[in-house]
């Protein structure tokens, strides 16, 4: 696991949590099979804020947020994104789908478009908005993330920090309200992992509302304002930052950041 | 003591790769001298092609192409190809016994085959899609005749269909389902209620008339084209629609597509094509008859569609499941995310499969000769039961054989080009 630095001074200006709620979950259950994979979630995240999801493998992290996009069916209990109760109602599911920006360990952007086509083709085809202005926004978000000049070529051509940052500039042309990052710099090197917690960092900055499963502690602790900590499908603990890695509580928890943060 | 720390002052500047020599020497030398293993089995080849060709080169290019019929033939030399026989009955390999005053009208269509695929097969004519739908319907009045109005008024009805749904769908705001259900029920209204009438009155006012040709007249090479580009143009689609039932998470719509693919797939096609002759005009309520070109097309095109669906499937497995999840996550639809990203992607990878079975059904369209439709091979037979040529087997399936394989070939070249051209990674 690797522990980058974050050694830039992060601008809090307009981090403000506001007493609206983005996502509610309570009381959720979810069983892949006979297995219970999540159990009695309950989980409130303010529009602002900025949650770190971490725990062990194979704890159920993943599939947590996955349920939020509802790319995982939930059994038992609700969740409610934006005001909108996602059910077996293809309606809800596809309007929420387009308010939550996802962002995937393996990137998953198109090998057969272009980094362009790629970022324009859910304005263009889900929000019907004109090519031009699809383009426009496109490339707006790719300077965002520092790679307009990549626009033309192919994912393939890309560099694994590269193609996450367009992954991240693709949910974001569809401006999104919330943004999921499932590990997002799990399968990347040091040098990339830098490059993509630095665009998080910028999104962090204007007040992306943001839950993010990863093992990145120094991004946790700068930038979170809750860390959530879970094992076994259960959560089994949630504090501020500080409080969290300084003095966590559980044994659990202990022994999860002495692992982690030990060497 | 050595001293093992290193630091580099200097970067390395780019330089090009070495020249590797490509003298044509050298080359022979490497790939098929290289070992005394090699060089022999580079002789023994040679000489295999040799003692091939031998005899062929001799018998195919001195063949006799003037004679009036296999006994003139012999008598002038035995020992080389009578290609008479194709100079006499060309016109019959190709059009079977279609009128010989009327043979512009398969020509023409021919051509504009050409014209109708470029902008499926070549990107940059895609605006001239519209050709592509029209040239079924041109295609069919200009090979079988009779007046076009019959053939317009099936394309008058899809126009209804469609703007029965376009209305439902847009004006009156109802779901996609039910919307298609009004654009079906508006073409069965039209069928029942304006079709008729509308034939009628057109073929009096404005009679745009061709000799009518029958299905029976219909054979040789046109025949088989008829039938496999037919059957080419058709399975695909199904086919895609197959293989996504296939997946389904819908119980029914998966059983009835697995049922179809494996039940078609575990009969021979010679069945099939026996069911299209003879047994379809069983079932089908005394009276209708029901062309047997059409009866062949639809045999060919569901055997080919369940074999089709297989190799799409084959696509769409070997697609990691991340992209159905990020096309789900950005809130396209299921449609949208089979159009725009998953079946590009499974299309592409399928691509050598896809033109595998192309070619497996272009091919397989000579076996309508087994129910007596004269395509080349079934002409082959009938040119040899002449007196004249009787006893010719070579020249004529030589002949066919090329023919078939020009175009197989075509397809298998065009594959490759796609492959390449759709290849957007550095490796």
């Amino acid at each position: 696991m690797s522990n980058v630095n974050i050694e830039r001074e992060i601008d809090r200006s307009k981090m403000e949590v506001s007493d609206e709620i983005a996502i509610h979950i309570s009381d959720m259950n979810k069983w892949f099979g006979s297995f219970h994979v999540l159990r009695d979630i309950n989980l409130e995240v303010r529009r602002g804020e900025r949650i770190v999801v971490c725990g062990p493998s194979g704890s159920g992290k993943s599939t947590l947020i996955r349920c939020i996009n509802r790319l995982e069916e939930h059994q038992q209990g609700k969740i409610i994104v934006d005001g909108t109760e996602l059910s077996s109602d293809l309606k809800n599911i596809d309007k929420i789908r387009s308010e939550v920006g996802m962002c995937f360990q393996h990137f998953n952007l198109f090998p057969h478009l272009t980094i362009l086509e790629n970022c324009t083709l859910a304005p263009i085809w889900v929000r019907k908005m004109p090519r031009k202005e699809a383009e426009e926004t496109a490339m707006h978000f790719l300077e965002k993330v520092k790679i307009p000049e990549q626009a033309d070529k192919y994912p393939g051509q890309l560099s694994g920090g590269q193609q996450q940052r367009v992954a991240i500039a693709r949910s974001l042309c569809m401006k999104p309200q919330i943004m999921l990052f499932d590990e997002p710099t799990s399968s990347l090197d040091p040098e990339m992992i830098k490059e993509v917690l630095d665009t998080m960092i910028e999104l962090a900055e204007e007040g992306m509302t943001m839950v993010c499963v990863t093992h990145e502690m120094g991004f946790a602790r700068q930038v979170a304002n809750r860390v959530i900590f879970m094992d076994d499908g259960q959560i089994v603990e949630e504090n501020e930052p500080k409080e969290f890695f300084d003095n966590p509580k559980s044994d659990r928890t202990k022994l999860f950041l002495s692992q982690i943060l030990g060497h | 003591m050595s001293n093992i720390s290193f630091v580099r002052e200097k970067a390395i500047p780019q330089s090009p790769p070495p020249i590797t020599e490509s003298n044509s020497i050298r080359w022979i030398r490497q790939n098929l001298f290289s070992g005394w293993l090699n060089s022999l089995l580079t002789i023994l080849s040679v000489y295999f092609i040799y003692i091939c060709l031998r005899d062929f080169i001799p018998w195919a290019y001195g063949g006799i192409w003037t004679a009036g019929s296999i006994r003139e033939c012999l008598d002038i030399n035995p020992d080389v190809a009578c290609f008479s026989v194709i100079g006499a009955r060309w016109r019959q390999l190709l059009f079977g016994f279609y009128p010989s005053e009327e043979y512009w009208r398969p020509i023409l269509t021919f051509i504009l085959l050409f014209v109708s695929i470029a902008p499926i097969l070549i990107p940059r004519f895609i605006k001239y899609f519209w050709f592509s739908l029209i040239y079924p319907g041109l295609a069919v009045w200009l090979l079988w005749g009779g007046s076009i109005w019959p053939v317009f008024s099936i394309y008058l009805a899809l126009v209804f269909g469609a703007l029965g749904f376009f209305i439902a769908k847009n004006q009156l705001r109802f779901s996609s389902g039910f919307s298609l259900l009004i654009g079906f029920v508006s073409v069965v209204v039209y069928f029942f209620f304006i079709a008729g009438p509308f034939i009628t009155l057109f073929k009096y006012i404005l009679p745009i008339n061709l000799m009518f040709i029958e299905s029976l007249q219909f054979g040789g090479f046109l025949l088989s084209m008829i039938v496999g580009f037919s059957g080419i143009a058709a399975s695909f689609p199904i086919g895609i629609l197959l293989a996504l039932g296939r997946q389904s998470d819908l119980p029914l719509v998966k059983m009835i597509c697995v049922g179809f693919i494996e039940f078609i797939r575990g009969v021979p096609l010679i069945t099939l094509l026996f069911v299209a002759s003879v047994l379809l005009n069983y079932f089908l309520p005394p009276g209708t008859s029901f062309d047997i070109i059409i009866r062949v097309i639809i045999m060919v095109t569901i055997f080919s569609a369940a074999y089709m669906a297989e190799v799409i499937r084959g696509g769409l497995a070997a697609l990691p499941v991340g992209q159905h999840e990020a096309s789900a996550a950005l809130g396209l639809s299921y449609w949208q995310a089979q159009r725009l990203i998953i079946m590009p992607q499974a299309l592409k990878i399928s691509i050598p499969g896809i033109v595998n079975t192309f070619i497996g059904l272009f091919k397989d369209t000579t076996l309508v000769s087994i129910i007596s439709l004269l395509d080349p091979v079934g002409l082959a037979s009938l040119i040899r039961a002449d007196q004249k040529w009787n006893g010719i087997y070579w020249e004529l399936y030589v002949a066919i054989g090329l023919l078939f394989f020009v175009c197989c070939f075509g397809m298998s070249q065009y594959s490759q080009y796609l492959e390449r051209k759709l290849k957007t990674d550095n490796s």
